[in-house]
C-alpha cells in the first residue's frame, strides 16, 4: 500500500512512532472494526479510530440520540436529536476522516444477526449497557474466535479487560448475567460523562496495539479504575477451567440473551 | 489477621469466611459481585465455606455495565 501526500501529512504523528510506522499504520488502515453500540464507549472509541485511521468500522446501534445521551456521547450533537444514532456517527467519523468505510446497522445485536455481522471483523467492541448483550457478546466472540474488548461504567468507575481466543473470557469472571436489577444501570445510579471517555479511550488503545500487533493487552487481566480516588488497580486471573463458554466441559452450544435485560422505570 | 483486600492490606478477625467479608464491607447482594481468592474464583454457593487464612489475597469485582442503552430489547422489559 502506498501513502499519499495527504495520508503521510495526516497520520505523521503515527508515521514516526516507533512500533507503530508505516507497517503499523498500514496495519491499522487494513483493520475492520466492530463497534457494538454507539454510545457513551462506542463515542470516544469510533472517534479515536476514525481519527487513527481504521480502515473499516462497523457500527450497531438501534437507537436514536435523546437529549440525556449528550452529556457523554460525545459522537452526537445537540442538532443530531432524535436522529438514528449509527447515521449521527457516521457522519461524525467521515468529518474527521472521510477515508474511512463505515457500515451501519441500524438494528440491535442479537444472536439472529451476531454472527453475519461479526463476520467481516477482525476485532469487537462492546460498547453496550446491559449484561444480558454484554454476555451474548462475549459467547459470540468465544464462538467465533474474535478479539473483543469489554468495557463497563457505573458512577465514578470503570472497568476493561480484552479477550483474545485462548484466554480467559468475560464469563470465566463472572459466570451469569446478575438478576435483574441486582446490579443499577447509568440510568438508575448515573456516571459521571467524562468516565465514558477515560474508559472508552482504553478499549480504543487496545484495538490499536491489537491491530498494530505491539505491546501488551489486557488478557487474563482487569483494569479497574476509580476515578473519584483516581486510583487504578490491576486483578489477574486465568480462564476458568469451569467456564460454561470457553472451559473444558462448554454447556452452552448455541448462541442465546440469557434472562431479562436490566431495565428501569425511566427508560430514557 | 492480614490480607490484601482488592490490592490493599487489611486486617480482619480471625475465622472469618468470604460471605462474612462481604458482610462486613457492606454487600448486601451477592449477585453484584464476583470474588477471586488467591487466584481462583469462588462459586456463590462456596462464599460462606471458604475460610480466609493469613496472607489470603482477595479481590471484589463488580458488574459493570454502561455503555449504550441501545440494545436493550424495551419491549421485553417489566417493572414494578
Ligand atoms: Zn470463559
Amino acid at each position: 500500500m502506498d501513502f499519499t501526500e495527504e495520508q503521510i501529512e495526516r497520520y505523521s504523528r503515527h508515521l514516526i512512532l516507533q512500533d507503530v510506522g508505516i507497517e503499523g499504520q498500514q496495519k491499522i488502515m487494513e483493520g475492520k472494526v466492530l463497534i457494538v453500540g454507539a454510545g457513551g464507549l462506542g463515542s470516544p472509541v469510533a472517534m479515536y479510530l476514525a481519527a487513527a485511521g481504521v480502515g473499516t468500522i462497523g457500527l450497531i446501534d438501534g437507537d436514536v440520540v435523546d437529549r440525556t445521551n449528550l452529556q457523554r456521547q460525545i459522537i452526537h450533537f445537540t442538532g443530531d436529536l432524535n436522529r438514528p444514532k449509527v447515521e449521527s456517527a457516521k457522519e461524525k467519523i467521515h468529518a474527521v476522516n472521510p477515508e474511512i468505510k463505515v457500515n451501519i446497522y441500524r438494528e440491535l445485536f442479537s444472536p439472529d444477526n451476531a454472527f453475519d455481522i461479526m463476520a467481516d471483523y477482525d476485532f469487537i467492541v462492546d460498547g453496550t449497557d446491559n449484561f444480558p448483550t454484554k454476555f451474548m457478546v462475549n459467547d459470540a466472540c468465544v464462538m467465533a474466535k474474535k478479539p473483543f474488548s469489554h468495557g463497563g461504567i457505573l458512577r465514578f468507575e470503570g472497568q476493561t479487560m480484552t479477550y483474545i481466543p485462548g484466554h480467559a473470557c468475560y464469563r470465566c469472571l463472572f459466570g451469569s448475567p446478575p438478576p435483574p436489577n441486582a446490579v443499577p444501570s447509568c440510568s438508575q445510579a448515573g456516571v459521571l460523562g467524562s468516565i465514558a471517555g477515560m474508559l472508552g479511550t482504553i478499549q480504543a488503545t487496545e484495538v490499536l496495539k491489537f491491530l498494530v500487533d505491539k505491546g501488551d493487552l489486557l488478557t487474563d487481566r482487569m483494569l479497574i479504575f476509580d476515578a473519584l480516588k483516581m486510583s487504578f488497580r490491576e486483578v489477574r486471573f486465568q480462564p476458568s477451567p469451569g467456564c460454561n463458554i470457553c472451559g473444558d466441559h462448554p454447556t452452552i452450544r448455541s448462541l442465546q440473551m440469557e434472562e431479562m435485560p436490566a431495565c428501569d422505570l425511566n427508560q430514557k | 489477621m492480614e490480607i490484601k483486600l482488592n490490592g490493599k492490606q487489611e486486617n480482619i478477625e480471625n475465622n472469618t469466611n468470604v460471605a462474612d467479608l462481604l458482610k462486613q464491607k457492606g454487600i448486601q447482594n451477592v449477585e453484584m459481585v464476583t470474588v477471586q481468592l488467591n487466584g481462583t474464583f469462588v462459586n456463590k454457593e462456596d462464599l460462606s465455606n471458604k475460610t480466609i487464612t493469613e496472607n489470603d489475597e482477595i479481590d471484589f469485582l463488580y458488574f459493570m455495565g454502561g455503555g449504550s442503552k441501545s440494545t436493550v430489547r424495551q419491549k421485553r422489559c417489566y417493572h414494578q
